[in-house]
């Protein structure tokens, strides 16, 4: 069952400032509840909307925190293909994203470089927004192969360093 | 000293004590799997090929992952299990935060994850948390509460790193309005 998969994109295809290529998805009930399950996250805020509005004050039921995750990681590696690998990742949330909202993921890329090890590191600032206000902003860090043969996957132990670059 | 200065006295107290101490040592409640892996992809969308083909997924990962984002859903319990009494809590810290300073609401503000090992199908991960820090109190448009930073760290069960996730949440009580 062995296939050659080339990679999508590689470290050097990739300049300080390209923008990825964007992604709109109009937010349901269901997106919300849907991925609320995905990541069995059962508080009552992302399926009971009487909660959402009397307890926590918010306008409706609202996308959690894990699968907002889930969706920025698909959005990087919509871009990347399977090669690219997430290393680290921070989120932060700003507003809610709410049914009704079409949600847009942006990303410019921040710094691209190769660590000590020879392994190919971009960063990637994405804003997640709502009729122009950003809701929730990720930069991610995520490693590229350098050539068509090289697999970050690969790496482990001390060639793998997801931390910050120093 | 008012009772209620003294009861916030002893609240920090407890909570100074519990800094940087790893807490809530758990093994989890079920092994990695890949129907909840497609839920998840589901629910985004996720048509990277590693997580829907055998082969890719055998080339490029040397077999099935789970998406590195999923790492705090292997410890996420179902909403119920036979004979177990209580709902476990993910990211008790958290409540055990909410309880002891009194309040009432929280949401999480800022969330981080680095990733080390790949998570892989039938893996069973384990996890600690831990305290790193509690703000003063602060006032902010949903009310009057804290920050805090809280880190998860999880293992697989041979002992290697999978990941280190770190959260801020903010407990807060309601404004009036």
């Amino acid at each position: 069952m062995s296939v050659v998969v080339t990679p999508l994109l590689l470290f050097g295809d990739v300049k300080v400032g390209d923008e990825l290529p964007p992604l709109d998805y109009e937010v349901s009930a269901t997106t919300v509840v849907l991925g609320a399950l995905a990541t069995r996250d059962w508080r009552p805020m992302h399926h009971d909307k009487d909660f959402a509005v009397v307890r926590n004050g918010t306008q409706d039921i609202f996308l959690n925190t894990p699968n907002q995750a889930a969706w920025f990681e698909r959005y990087l590696t919509d871009w990347t293909g399977p090669h690219g690998r997430l290393a680290r990742v921070t989120f932060r949330m700003k507003g809610s994203v709410f049914p009704g909202d079409t949600m847009s993921l942006r990303g410019v890329v921040e710094s691209a470089e190769v660590d000590d090890t020879g392994c190919g590191f971009v960063t990637v600032d994405v804003k997640l927004s709502v009729d122009g206000d950003v809701k929730t902003t990720c930069a991610a860090r995520l490693a590229l192969p350098t050539t068509p043969d090289d697999n970050p996957w690969a790496r482990r132990g001390d060639r793998w360093r997801p931390g910050p670059s120093s | 000293m008012t009772a209620a200065t003294t009861s916030a006295a002893a609240a920090l107290e407890g909570m100074r004590a519990l800094i940087g101490q790893e807490q809530y040592h758990e093994v989890g409640e079920f092994p990695v799997e890949r129907s909840y892996v497609w839920t998840s992809c589901a629910s985004v969308e996720n048509g990277n090929p590693l997580y829907w083909d055998e082969a890719v997924a055998a080339e490029v990962t040397g077999g099935p992952i789970a998406p590195p984002s999923m790492v705090s859903v292997w410890f996420r319990p179902h909403h119920w299990a036979p004979g177990r009494s209580e709902q476990a809590l993910p990211l008790q810290v958290h409540f055990d935060l909410k309880e002891l300073f009194g309040l009432p609401e929280a949401v999480m503000t800022d969330n981080t994850i680095e990733f080390h090992t790949p998570v892989r199908l039938g893996d069973v991960l384990r996890t600690h948390q831990v305290l790193r820090s509690v703000s003063e109190e602060k006032t902010t448009k949903l009310g009057t509460g804290r920050f805090w930073v809280i880190d998860v760290v999880y293992a697989n069960q041979d002992g290697d790193l999978v990941a280190i996730e770190s959260y801020t949440g903010f407990g807060y009580q309601r404004g009036a309005s």
